[in-house]
């Protein structure tokens, strides 16, 4: 029993992670139409400028993770810059960019930190729940992560300026029409798809320590949660990275570690199918 | 003020509008006849800014909002969000104002816009464009694809619009009696050319225009074929 709980837990922790980075799919690819497979570096980004910001520049907890942040979220701007920056770019043409940008930051990232795993304590200790004892770390990554989709849900519903994006959303042509930069709007969709991934990274980082080429498994991982919701529901994108999350626990607990990512993928595609069917059978 | 010289809009290699000038004075409104395909919403879009002309200018002077042709609304937000993103560029987002001149938008405030019919969803279109508080408004296809009965409200919703706020509307619209009904001055445009313009007194003389765009229920007749305009009583062809 102290095992599943464990298993539970932890899977929802890193599944929160994950929901994290497919909601950065989902904000960007709602106003650009553009997968950006950059999203795991910006991950790594946070993760890596996070660990620097502590242990090089001796800042506090919070700051250091938030300066994490905030390096992703620029990062964002830029990787969004870089590909849809340019009037006319096509959506396949700024997803090349982006694939073409992760790779690129490989060799700045082991410029600067090298090529080995980086990790750090971020909340030490641990708890116990039903016997099993658990990171206290689980904990923040699930109400951080929680608190932080709760307010992308304000963001989008409450807000001018989310209602914008919504509205370039839901239809580009319209969001011309009353005056809205619809490409500038995209600019910060990946902005904040950049924050998204940060806080992933800056959240993930003392759990899974992440190295330059962590971002391929989280983006990964942040993709299938994303398409769970078609890649426009927020909602689902959090059902698609807590469903993943614990898949991956329970399959590394109870079978083979190393089978996790490719058996948990599989059970996502099986329950996509599903979804198409029961869609199909209502249409 | 909405002026238009010697405007050339292409698609392509397609030429959309060849030489087109018009213009809508001060508190005017004057509509836009034409066929299918005869590039009035090139034009509109062109005169709102959303196409980058090959050739010739527009100038507007004073604020100018546009209701694009079938709608296009925020379909899965509610109404009283599409009215205030109409206000983006603007500060008042309030739309209780929008609310006093199309009262029937009041109760569907929450409503989506996507669970509208076609004549609620026209008024917010029109309802939305009103929150840029505009001096000129461009309106694509008023009558598309609604009865009559809900097209001739929304007519004469706007008609006193434009008597109460002093508005300039530019009115593109295939049904050409409504158009000619509503307006002090019609333009004319087939194949990318304005082929004639005058008062509707003037190019209802007009026997080729009477044939081509007044037939039987006054809706648009003609075949495209640039065949309005010879007999106009006043012709401004670009």
């Amino acid at each position: 029993m102290s095992a599943l709980v464990d298993y539970l837990i932890s899977g929802l922790a890193i599944g929160c992670g994950y929901a994290l980075l497919a909601s950065g799919f989902v904000a960007i690819f709602r106003v650009t139409e553009v997968i950006n497979f950059a999203q795991g570096t910006l991950a790594v980004l946070g993760g890596f400028v996070a660990s620097s910001a502590l242990t090089s520049a001796g800042l506090p907890h919070g700051l250091a993770e938030a300066l994490g942040v905030l390096a992703a979220g620029g990062a964002g701007l830029l990787f969004g810059w870089i590909a849809i920056g340019r009037k006319g770019t096509p959506p396949l043409a700024s997803l090349v960019i982006t694939l073409g940008l992760a790779v690129a930051a490989y060799a700045a990232e082991i410029a600067i930190w090298g090529d080995q795993p980086i990790s750090y304590t971020a909340l030490p200790g641990d708890f116990v729940l039903a016997g099993a004892h658990l990171l206290r770390q689980y904990l923040l990554v699930i109400g951080a992560s929680l608190v932080a989709l709760l307010g992308l849900g304000v963001f989008f519903t409450r807000t001018y300026a989310g209602k914008g994006m919504t509205a370039c959303a839901s239809n580009k042509f319209a969001a011309r029409v009353v005056g809205i930069n619809v490409r500038r709007v995209g600019l910060y969709a990946f902005g904040l798809g950049g924050l998204l991934g940060g806080l992933a990274g800056v959240l993930l980082i003392p759990i899974e320590p992440l190295s330059f080429n962590s971002d391929i498994g989280l983006a990964v991982s942040g993709f299938a949660a994303a398409i769970f919701g078609g890649l426009r529901s927020f909602e689902m994108a959090l059902v698609g990275g807590v469903v993943l999350g614990v898949a991956e626990a329970l399959i590394a607990g109870y079978w083979q570690a190393s089978y996790q990512t490719v058996v948990a993928l599989g059970l996502m595609l099986l329950l996509m199918i599903w979804q198409a069917r029961g869609r199909m059978e209502l249409a | 003020m909405l002026k238009a010289t010697d405007l050339v809009v292409r698609w392509g290699a397609v030429t959309a509008l060849d030489g087109v000038s018009l213009s809508v004075a001060d508190g005017e409104m004057v509509a836009l006849v034409g066929p299918n395909g005869a590039g009035k919403s090139s034009l509109v879009q062109a005169l709102a800014g959303l196409v980058r002309p090959a050739g010739g200018t527009v100038t507007v002077e004073g604020r100018l909002a546009y209701v694009p042709e079938g709608r296009q609304l925020f379909y899965d937000l509610p109404v009283e969000d599409n009215l205030a993103l109409g206000a983006w560029r603007g500060r008042n987002r309030e739309p209780k104002r929008v609310y006093e001149v199309l009262p029937e938008l009041a109760p569907l405030a929450k409503k989506k816009a996507g669970a509208l019919s076609g004549g609620q969803q026209q008024m917010v279109a029109v309802g939305r464009a009103l929150m840029a508080d505009p001096e000129i408004l461009l309106i694509d296809e008023l009558s598309l694809g609604l009865a009559p009965i809900i097209a001739t409200g929304l007519a004469n919703q706007l008609k006193v619009l434009h008597e109460t706020r002093d508005l300039a509307v530019l009115l593109i619209e295939q049904n050409a009696e409504m158009a000619f009904d509503l307006c002090s001055r019609v333009y004319v445009l087939e194949n990318g050319r304005i082929v004639t313009s005058g008062s509707p007194a003037e190019l209802r003389r007009s026997e080729t225009v009477r044939r081509a765009y007044l037939g039987a229920g006054g809706a648009f007749q003609g075949t495209g074929d640039g065949t309005a305009g010879g007999g106009a009583a006043a012709s401004d062809r670009a």
